[in-house]
Formats: structure tokens, C-alpha cells, sequence
């Protein structure tokens, strides 16, 4: 075992069953999240439904090249988190350190690339407003839900990039041991994450694009 | 109880307890950094005691205002500001959290044998979440207030209202947080921490009732959050979403609003359940009846609970299928609402029932919730809500659910716990006058508004025809005794935590591991970690032969660990 501090805390009978307990309880947390965006899907879904045209339209005019540059980037940074936690299982502290830094370094470039495509946007005036510029009035609707998804993505993924700092610089330190389950926590939860934009990019990008 | 409490109270005798959570600590940051689930479950009653008196007082102007039906005191404006305020506290501030938070932190791991919720820290930071989400909706009210009613609606909220939208709404949104932390802890820690031998059929139902209610708060609450996010990215960015003349419908922020607080209701009412299966096993000296009926009842409640929101769109404009889908799926929650009721009378009518205090509230909650869920019925049925809705028919009978039932629920369970949260007894006459008035103020606050909703009295509205007015006047002095009934309390308590005689372990010989421990628990639970060997509500063991032949009580004190 690491020589790291305690790893069991108030009130776990056990190491494994505290382990159990916080994978449990972050299920259950992304449960939660999930119907958090399911909101949104679903205005998405109403919205497609009535103005098909205007959707397609307004979809072309976002940035592909943007977006798939972002999506592989966080698909790798989903691998390098596999190889974190896995370092985590195997008690391996130095890998597990510099694979959360990957992370957070492919997490904070996600969001370079994001803020690059949100000035493109707003350079085309693309923000709903007086200045709008795309034609039929439903495009509105979907611009309005491309920033709020995105801005909501974004504030969970910059949410996850300091819980990756946090934890590496802990781990470093020696103040966190490299099993602690917190680990596996902060694992998830960057999966879940990425996994939304996926559906994003589905929904944003490719509509109108055949 | 009386002997059984003086035999087994406890004195202050250096050494014969391990000290209680009470004392472990006596500073402020003690208290504020505490990660102990019972003192967070007593920060969580003071905070929502305070919210409770803050929806009072608007409301007790609004009871005032209605007095004259030509609307003396208040602007229009004003009124607006008050009702919409008192709703906004009572249901987010206060009802929201009030059992779950309060008694259900303070209760659901000694019931299930643990020495803490599975996350105490995440528990404390819930805490801290509702305080600032609080602090948001206290600087809306000292800005001036809102006027949009408690539910938000668009687009007057997020394009017309003139009114401090955005800091109630952001309020809400966080509040929603500490409420999903609460959520995602009790579900864990039920799964996680049981004692051994806690099966899940041996579960309190109070624990089960927790147990429904926290996945309500981790599915629903999530969708409340994105509709208020929604409304403030549309007032405060533009952002056109629900707005009609940029293509928007405004029934869908409905369907979102509601999607979550149809099944609010029962984060409302199922912990309420909870409290008072306890007490009627209590004081009825028996087994509730048919505990697996009552805890997929439970169950059924929860989850059909998420299928019914569209009632409340009846005249909204949603489709006539959908009216006629939510109408009747609407009429199917009332099943297993039923079967709690029939399975309580039972419960009663085959045990010794005395009238002690928690007891008599806990009839209260009986009658008001019958009354209230009937008249749910008839909102449910399609031509009559057409008729009544809108009106006071609505209010009352939401009352009779939310305030007869949960908070009559709530009072019945902070009586019965009293003696093991803080180790003393109350006045039990001084408790039973209040139970009564409280009862009785309730249905001369309610009753009438029934009436004048049902002849056409719309709510929301404080200039009225004069036909009315006798009515609104009795609601008016209703509301006047309620609130006395509600001072009372927090006069004998107050006094109790002072004066009051010690509680001992067991003040009324109930079943339950709670009961197992000192009064006041120590700040570890149990001195050591009980084992079940039997289910709940074990008040005649001897008559109970299949049960009784499995139970070895005692057999867990040899246990060391
Ligand atoms: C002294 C006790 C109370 C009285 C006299 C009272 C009275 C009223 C009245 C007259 C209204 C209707 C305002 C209108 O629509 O014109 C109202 C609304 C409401 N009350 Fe109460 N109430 C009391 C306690 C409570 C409690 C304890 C709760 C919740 C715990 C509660 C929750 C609500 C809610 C959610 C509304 C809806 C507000 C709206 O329509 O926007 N009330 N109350
Ligand atoms: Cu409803």
C-alpha cells in the first residue's frame, strides 16, 4: 500500500467498500446531469421538430473544422485519463501525476479552441440579438440553444479541468494517496463530460450537413 | 412513558455516556464547520425556521390585504411582490428541504445503523450551497421582490416582469444544488451503510420513504435547474427561447417547470409519509399493516409521480390526447396514495392507540391529506379543473397537501424526535393544545377558500366581488390561529431545551435502532455498530411468532468489532 495518508475516511467500514461507495454516489450524482442536459436535448428536439429548415441552415453555419478539432482532442484526453486510472489502480503515483496533466492541458486547450470558435461567431454575428444575421427568424432558436449547450458544456468541462489540477497537484504532493477513490470519481465525471459533447457535436454540427 | 423514561434517564454523571454530538464541541465554527449529519440536520431547522416566518409574514399581509374586498393596503404591485414572495420561500426555502434536511439528516443513518451519511463533508457543503442560494432570494426580497408567482412562467418572467427576476431565479437554481447533494448522500448512504442484518425489507419505512424521495431529488431537480437557467439566459442574455414572437413556445418552459414540480409534490409529501408510518406504529402499539404494500406504494408513488406534470397544462393549450393521458395516469397515483391511507387506518384500527402529542399531529396529517388528495381528484378530471382552476379551489386544495399534510408531518415527527435530538421532553399538554389548534386554525384558514373557489374566486387577485368577502374574512382569522398555533411550539420547545426533563434513551418505548442509542446520540451514533436480526416495528414480539423466533435482542451488545 502507499505510504500516502489515510485513505479511509469517516464513516466507511473499509477501504473497498469506500471505493464502492463513491463510484456509487458519483453514478447516481451523473444520473442528475444527465436529466440537467436532457432539458436541453429535449428543447433541442421540439425546436428541430418545428423549424427543420431554419436548423439545417443555421447548422451550416458553425464551424466544423472548429468542432472536430475539439472532439479529438477530447477523445484523447478521455484515453489519457483510461491510462490515469489505471495508473491509480496500480498504485503508479509519477504516471498518474503526469497523465492528469495531460488531461487538464488537453481540457484547457478544448477551451482555447472554443473561445477561438466563439469569436469567429461572434465576428458573423451569430449571437441572437438586434445585429443577427442569419434569415429565417427560427435560426434565433437555434443559436440560442448553441450557446446555452455550449456554455453549459463548457463551465462542466472547466469544472473538470480544476478537479484534474486539483487532484494532480495533491497527488504530487503526497497529500492525496494514488488509490484514493476520489480518483476514479474525477474519472468518471470527465468521461460524462465528454461524452456530452459528443452528442453535441452530433447535434450541432452535422445537421444540414450531408 | 413516564417510568420507563425516569428509569432510564440519564444524568450528567461524568463518564456514563459517551459525550452526546451536543457537547462535542460547544464553539460557533464547531458548529458551522461541523461535518456531522445530525448537527448539519439542526443548522438545516434553523435556517428553514427562519425562511417559515419570512413566507408567514408576506402572507399574513396578503391575509390582511384580502380582509377588503376593495384592496385597502396594498398596491397592485405590492400584493404581486407578497404572494409571489411567500410562495417562492415556502416551497424552495422551506417544504423542499424540511423533512428530508432536517430530520431525515438527523435520522436516516441512526435508523439504518450507520455512524454517518456516506459523503459528511459533501453534506456540509449542501448546507453552505442553501445558504447561498438563500442569500440570492433574501436580496431579491430586499430589492424589491418578484412578482412572477412562484412558478416563473414565461415569457412574463423572463421578457415583462419588472421585478427582480434574476436573483429570485438564481436563488432557486442553487438551492437546487444543495437539494440534488442531499439527494445523491441519502441514496448512497442507504445503498452503502446499512448495519448488518438491515435488509432492505427490513427497512424503517421513514428510511424507505428518504430513500423515494432522494431519487425524486436527483432526477427532477436537475430539470428545474435547466428551465430557471434558461429563463435567465433569455432576460439577461436575450437569448430567445421561449419567447413566442421569435418562434419559441412558451409551453414547453411549462412542460419543463412542471416535469419537475408535479414530482416536487411528493418530495413534499413522501418523507411526510415516512414520519407518520412511524408514529402511527408508535403510538399504535403495532406493526404497520402490510409494510411490503406500503413500500412499493412508496415506489409507485415516486416514479409514476414523474408521469403525471401535464395536469397542471389542462388549459394551457397542450393537445386534448395529452390532457386526457396526464388525466388519467393522474387518477393512477392516487392508487398507491390510497392504499397508504387504507393501510394506516388499519394500522390503527388493530392497535392500542394513545393520543400522545406526535400522535395527534400525526392525525391531523390523516385527515388534511385525505381531504386534500380527494379534492386532487377532482383537478385531476378534466371538466371540473377546467372549471376550478386558477381559483381558490386550487390553493385550498394544494394547502390541505403541503401545509395540512407535509407540515402537519413534519410538526408530528419533530415532536416524536424531539426527546432523542435533544435529550429532554416537552410539555405534552401545552403539545397537544397546540396539535389541536393547529388542526383547527388549519381548516378555518382552508375550508372556505374551497367554497369562494368553487363559486368562482380567482386567485391572485386582491380586488374581489363583495360575495366573498365573508369568506376571505374567516380565512383571514383562520390564518390568525394558525399562525398562534405555529408560535406555540417555539415557545414550549424553547422551553424544553431549557427546563425540560431528562428524555432517557426510549421516552415512548418505540422500535427502531434510533431508539437504541443514547439521548442525545453521541457524536459517533452507536458505541458500537448495532446487528439487526428482525424488521421493524417489533411492538408485540411475543405475539408475532415467526418474527419473534429470530429475534435475539441484546445479542448485538457482545459483538465487538
Ligand atoms: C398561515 C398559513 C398560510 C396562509 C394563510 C396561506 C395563504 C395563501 C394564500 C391566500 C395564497 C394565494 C395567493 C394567491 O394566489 O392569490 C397562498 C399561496 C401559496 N401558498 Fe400559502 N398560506 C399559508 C401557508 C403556506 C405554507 C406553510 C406553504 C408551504 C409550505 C404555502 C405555500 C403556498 C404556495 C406555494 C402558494 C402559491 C403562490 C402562488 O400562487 O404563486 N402556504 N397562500
Ligand atoms: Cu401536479
Amino acid at each position: 500500500m502507499s505510504d500516502a495518508p489515510t485513505l479511509l475516511h469517516e464513516p466507511w467500514p473499509s477501504l473497498a467498500r469506500e471505493k464502492e461507495g463513491v463510484a456509487f454516489g458519483l453514478w447516481t450524482f451523473l444520473a442528475s446531469e444527465i436529466l440537467f442536459f436532457a432539458g436541453l436535448f429535449l428543447s433541442y428536439a421540439v425546436y428541430r421538430n418545428l423549424y427543420p429548415d431554419a436548423f439545417r441552415i443555421a447548422s451550416r453555419e458553425t464551424d466544423i473544422l472548429y468542432g472536430s478539432i475539439n472532439t479529438a482532442i477530447l477523445l484523447t484526453s478521455s484515453f489519457v485519463m483510461t491510462i490515469a486510472l489505471h495508473a491509480s489502480e496500480l498504485d503508479r503515483r509519477r504516471i498518474l501525476a503526469s497523465c492528469l496533466l495531460v488531461t487538464a492541458i488537453l481540457g484547457l486547450a478544448f477551451l482555447g479552441v472554443k473561445g477561438l470558435e466563439y469569436a469567429d461567431d461572434i465576428d458573423k454575428r451569430l449571437v441572437p440579438g438586434p445585429d443577427f444575421s442569419l434569415k429565417p427568424a427560427a435560426t434565433r432558436l437555434f443559436f440560442a440553444l448553441y450557446w446555452v449547450m455550449t456554455g453549459v458544456h463548457a463551465i462542466h468541462l472547466a469544472v473538470g479541468v480544476g478537479l484534474v489540477i486539483y487532484a494532480g497537484v495533491q497527488v504530487q504532493r503526497r497529500a492525496i494517496a494514488a488509490q484514493s477513490p476520489a480518483i476514479e470519481a474525477i474519472s468518471l465525471y470527465w468521461h460524462f463530460v465528454d461524452s456530452v459533447w459528443l452528442i453535441l457535436y452530433a447535434l450541432i454540427y452535422l445537421p444540414g450537413r450531408s | 412513558m413516564s417510568e420507563t423514561a425516569i428509569e432510564s434517564a440519564r444524568d450528567e454523571e461524568p463518564g456514563a455516556v459517551t459525550a452526546s454530538y451536543l457537547v462535542a464541541g460547544h464553539t460557533l465554527k464547531s458548529w458551522l464547520t461541523t461535518t456531522d449529519h445530525k448537527r448539519i440536520g439542526i443548522l438545516y431547522a434553523l435556517a428553514i425556521t427562519v425562511f417559515f416566518f419570512i413566507g408567514g409574514i408576506a402572507i399574513g399581509l396578503v391575509r390582511l390585504e384580502l380582509m377588503n374586498p376593495k384592496g385597502a393596503i396594498l398596491s397592485d404591485e405590492g400584493y404581486n411582490r407578497l404572494f409571489s414572495l411567500h410562495g417562492i420561500v415556502m416551497v424552495w426555502f422551506f417544504l423542499v428541504p424540511s423533512i428530508p434536511a432536517t430530520l431525515g439528516n438527523f435520522l436516516l443513518p441512526l435508523m439504518i445503523g450507520a455512524r454517518d451519511v456516506a459523503f459528511p463533508r459533501l453534506n456540509l457543503i449542501s448546507w453552505y450551497i442553501y445558504a447561498v442560494g438563500a442569500a440570492f432570494t433574501c436580496y431579491a426580497i430586499v430589492a424589491g421582490g418578484v412578482d412572477t408567482g412562484w412558478t416563473f412562467y414565461t415569457p412574463y418572467s423572463s421578457l415583462y416582469s419588472n421585478s427582480n427576476v434574476l436573483a429570485a431565479a438564481l436563488g432557486v437554481f442553487i438551492v437546487g444544488f444543495s437539494s440534488i447533494a442531499t439527494g445523491v448522500n441519502f441514496i448512497t448512504t442507504t445503498h452503502m451503510l446499512r448495519a448488518p442484518g438491515m435488509t432492505w425489507s427490513r427497512l424503517p419505512l421513514m428510511v424507505w420513504a428518504l430513500y423515494a424521495t432522494s431519487i425524486v431529488m436527483v432526477l427532477a431537480t436537475p430539470v428545474l435547474a435547466m428551465s430557471l437557467l434558461l429563463i435567465i439566459a433569455e432576460r439577461y442574455f436575450g437569448l430567445p427561447l421561449f419567447n413566442p414572437s421569435e418562434g419559441g413556445d412558451p409551453l414547453l418552459f411549462q412542460h419543463l417547470f412542471w416535469f419537475y414540480s408535479h414530482p416536487a409534490v411528493y418530495i413534499m409529501v413522501l418523507p411526510a409519509m415516512g414520519v407518520v408510518s412511524e408514529v402511527f406504529a408508535c403510538f399504535a402499539r403495532r406493526r404497520v399493516f402490510g409494510y411490503i404494500m406500503m413500500v412499493y406504494a412508496i415506489m409507485a408513488i415516486a416514479i409514476v409521480g414523474f408521469l403525471v406534470w401535464g395536469h397542471h397544462m389542462f388549459v394551457s393549450g397542450e393537445s386534448q390526447y395529452a390532457n386526457v393521458v396526464f388525466s388519467f395516469l393522474s387518477f393512477a397515483v392516487a392508487v398507491p396514495s390510497a392504499i397508504k391511507v387504507f393501510n394506516w387506518t388499519a394500522t390503527l384500527h388493530r392497535g392500542q392507540v394513545t393520543f400522545e402529542a406526535p400522535m395527534l399531529y400525526a392525525l391531523g396529517f390523516l385527515g388534511l391529506f385525505t381531504i386534500g388528495g380527494l379534492t386532487g381528484l377532482f383537478l385531476a378530471s378534466i371538466p371540473i379543473d377546467v372549471h376550478v382552476t386558477d381559483t381558490y379551489f386550487v390553493v385550498a386544495h394544494f394547502h390541505y397537501i403541503m401545509v395540512g399534510g407535509s407540515v402537519s408531518a413534519f410538526f408530528a415527527g419533530l415532536h416524536f424526535w424531539w426527546p432523542k435530538i435533544t435529550g429532554r421532553l416537552y410539555s405534552e399538554a401545552w403539545a397537544r393544545f397546540a396539535a389541536i389548534v393547529m388542526f383547527l386554525g388549519f381548516n378555518t384558514t382552508f375550508l372556505p377558500q374551497f367554497i369562494m373557489g368553487y363559486g368562482g374566486m380567482p386567485r391572485r387577485y386582491h380586488v374581489y366581488p363583495q360575495e366573498f368577502q365573508v369568506y376571505h374574512v374567516i380565512s383571514s382569522v383562520g390564518a390568525l390561529i394558525l399562525l398562534s398555533a405555529y408560535l406555540l411550539p417555539l415557545i414550549y420547545l424553547g422551553w424544553s431545551l431549557l427546563y425540560g426533563t431528562r428524555a432517557g434513551d426510549n421516552p415512548w418505548d418505540a422500535t427502531g435502532l434510533e431508539w437504541q442509542t443514547s439521548s442525545p446520540p453521541p457524536k459517533e451514533n452507536f458505541e458500537e455498530i448495532p446487528v439487526v436480526n428482525a424488521g421493524p416495528y417489533h411492538y408485540h414480539p411475543a405475539e408475532e411468532a415467526p418474527d419473534a423466533a429470530r429475534r435475539e435482542p441484546q445479542e448485538a451488545q457482545g459483538r465487538k468489532p
